[in-house]
């Protein structure tokens, strides 16, 4: 039942624009990281590159970053700050290791496409298909790095704690 | 068919998912011998266990768990969240749980205690875990929910990444140390030129290295981006770890005919310090092209260099002589144990006597959380890893990266300074 919901999810919003090599410090300076309260942490999110962010940024909005998004440190708290606003697609030209995996493991979606990066404007609307990489904007369709099997896994039961819960109980069972 | 070539790292990954080979890009559930978080990271997946009604540890004498960044506590609210990992060590009676006073920073003090060895792959809620690579571990940083699904389950789910060949040919000159060849080789390849790639690091001028400056190499694998950064383990370092540990290690080195995506071959003997300007780590110059620089605050500590070995080559350019009027020097020894042997050796008198502020083991400054946040009109020169906007405080501070000889010069004259230029060169 879930599954089948999950393999039509699409995200729909619109854009906000970031530049190459945004590391986690950006996203969440550590002066924060006094609390993982997403809600808290949404307060911060990105105010280095730009101080207003938190305040126009809306639930569903879709954050396009340039290269080597979310490099640096492997605080959760940026992946959480950007969900705590209520977004969870970022497409980026590429991502930082650390930064990718937190995100699919708090259920949020991470696509690299550097097309689709260097082409979406700020205040576009874009509709991304992350099973099928597919990310469309002002009439165009981007082809994302298709998503490895595992990540599909993870992208459909919402994170990886579902994941790691489905693997222990399938273990007791055996 | 016979067997193709594997880089150590594939060695020990394939050890861990008890299969004879792996290859880059395969997925594949590691087991686990250590995993480590600390004061910022471990809160997320205390909480995240608890959520999901996972409140055991697979094995609590495989869990380390270090108060390292807000310790002491920085605020109120840095002092309840410390109190989350304190109550969850305690109720599981974890013996590796080391409060402020006691341990130090994770990635100096497992290696000082042995509690991470050859052969080992090591999982650490924390960016700079893969330090313990210099060792011949596969080490990587993860988040708090990697954290959480490890301290479940003991496995770990990951691609094996390929590996770039570093060779370091020649022998280091004076002054010259591992923060210099990380540095260099940073600034050759790029801030994301090891992205999802184990760095492999070899060659003559690596085996002749200290461990100190082989874990400062491996410290800095992140900041190319890299998942890990490793260095085979030689004579040197089983002098250095079997002293340490009970443990029996496995000893793993690459096969000749080992596939890498890269390699990258350097002579080093003409390499002058390196200091890496703001605001990324691949910005690096050689300490002659930014001589000059004026600094307002130096700052000689964190995981990458506040060793022994770090603190000793500063105290012996500090020695008798007072820092440059109008700058500031805050000293962090990196272990309590390094703390004790400094203050033993008379180091800690020497960094006072000339002016430094010093302070219990903490990562503190390296992260903009307390003990010498810069302000905007700051300009440091730090023995640490990162000087992207904003990391060390303001976000109009500028933070150049450098090894801890060129610190302590240029703490003396309060412009970037050759080490060269302030002291006479001696081997010890």
């Amino acid at each position: 039942m879930a599954r089948s919901a999950v393999a039509t999810l699409t995200y729909t919003g619109r854009v906000w624009r970031f530049g190459d090599d945004v590391d986690t410090d950006q996203i969440i300076p550590a002066a924060y990281l006094v609390t993982s309260d997403p809600a808290e942490l949404a307060k911060h999110c990105l105010e280095i590159p730009d101080p207003e962010f938190s305040r126009k940024a809306q639930p569903g909005d879709i954050l396009v970053a340039g290269k080597n998004f979310g490099c640096g440190s492997s605080r959760e708290h940026a992946p959480w700050a950007i969900k705590g606003l209520g977004i969870h697609c970022i497409i980026a030209k590429s991502f930082a290791r650390i930064f990718y995996r937190n995100a699919f493991n708090i259920g949020m979606c991470a696509l690299e496409c550097p097309e689709a990066a260097d082409a979406i404007a700020s205040g576009a609307i874009v509709t991304v298909n992350p099973i099928e990489g597919a990310i469309q904007a002002d009439g165009r369709v981007y082809r994302a790095q298709p998503l490895p099997e595992f990540m599909q896994q993870l992208v459909s039961m919402g994170g990886l704690m579902p994941w790691v819960k489905t693997k222990i109980e399938s273990r007791r069972r055996a | 068919m016979t067997r193709m070539g594997m880089t150590v790292t594939e060695k020990i990954l394939s050890a861990h998912c008890s299969r004879e080979s792996v290859r880059p890009d395969e997925f594949i559930e590691v087991r686990v011998d250590l995993a480590m978080g600390n004061d910022i990271t471990a809160p997320i997946a205390i909480r995240t266990l608890q959520k999901n009604g996972l409140d055991g540890v697979w094995d609590r004498s495989k869990v380390a768990l270090v108060m390292s960044h807000f310790v002491p506590a920085k605020d109120i609210a840095s002092a309840e969240q410390a109190h989350i990992t304190r109550s969850f060590a305690r109720s599981h009676d974890l013996p590796l749980f080391f409060d402020e006073g006691q341990g130090g920073i994770e990635h100096s003090l497992l290696p000082e205690l042995g509690l991470v060895v050859p052969g080992d792959v090591v999982i650490g809620a924390d960016s700079h875990s893969c330090t313990y690579g210099a060792l011949g571990i596969f080490s990587t940083g993860v988040g708090s929910t990697d954290l959480a699904a490890v301290l479940a389950t003991g496995e770990f789910w990951m691609k094996v990444p390929a590996s770039m060949k570093f060779v370091y040919n020649g022998s280091l000159p004076p002054w010259v140390m591992g923060k210099d060849l990380i540095l260099y080789t940073i600034g050759k390849i790029g801030d994301d030129g090891a992205r999802y790639r184990a760095l492999e690091f070899t060659g003559p001028a690596i085996r002749s290295l200290s461990i100190e400056g082989r874990l400062t190499m491996s410290n800095m694998a992140i900041e190319a981006g890299g998942k890990s950064g490793i260095i085979a383990a030689d004579a040197q370092t089983i002098r250095y770890v079997e002293p340490r540990t009970d443990r029996k290690f496995k000893i793993y080195e690459s096969d000749p005919d080992a596939e890498y995506v890269s390699v990258h071959e350097w002579d080093v003997s003409t390499l002058e310090p390196i200091v890496s300007c703001p605001s990324l780590p691949s910005r690096a110059r050689s300490v002659g092209e930014v001589r000059g620089q004026r600094v307002t605050y130096a700052f000689l500590g964190s995981c990458t260099n506040a060793r022994i070995e770090d603190l000793r080559l500063a105290a012996r350019i500090l020695r008798g002589k007072k820092i440059a009027r109008g700058m500031r020097l805050m000293v962090i020894p990196a272990t309590v144990n390094i703390y004790k042997q400094a203050l033993r050796e008379g180091l800690i008198e020497v960094f006072a006597e000339a002016g430094a502020s010093i302070s219990t083991a903490t990562c503190g400054p390296c992260l903009g959380g307390h003990m010498g946040v810069l302000g905007s009109e700051d300009v440091c020169i730090s023995s640490s890893n990162r000087n992207f906007p904003g990391r060390m405080g303001h976000k109009d501070a500028k933070v150049y990266l450098a090894n801890p000889a060129v610190v302590a010069a240029t703490a003396l004259t309060g412009v970037i300074t050759h080490p060269a230029d302030v002291a006479p060169w001696s081997e010890n």
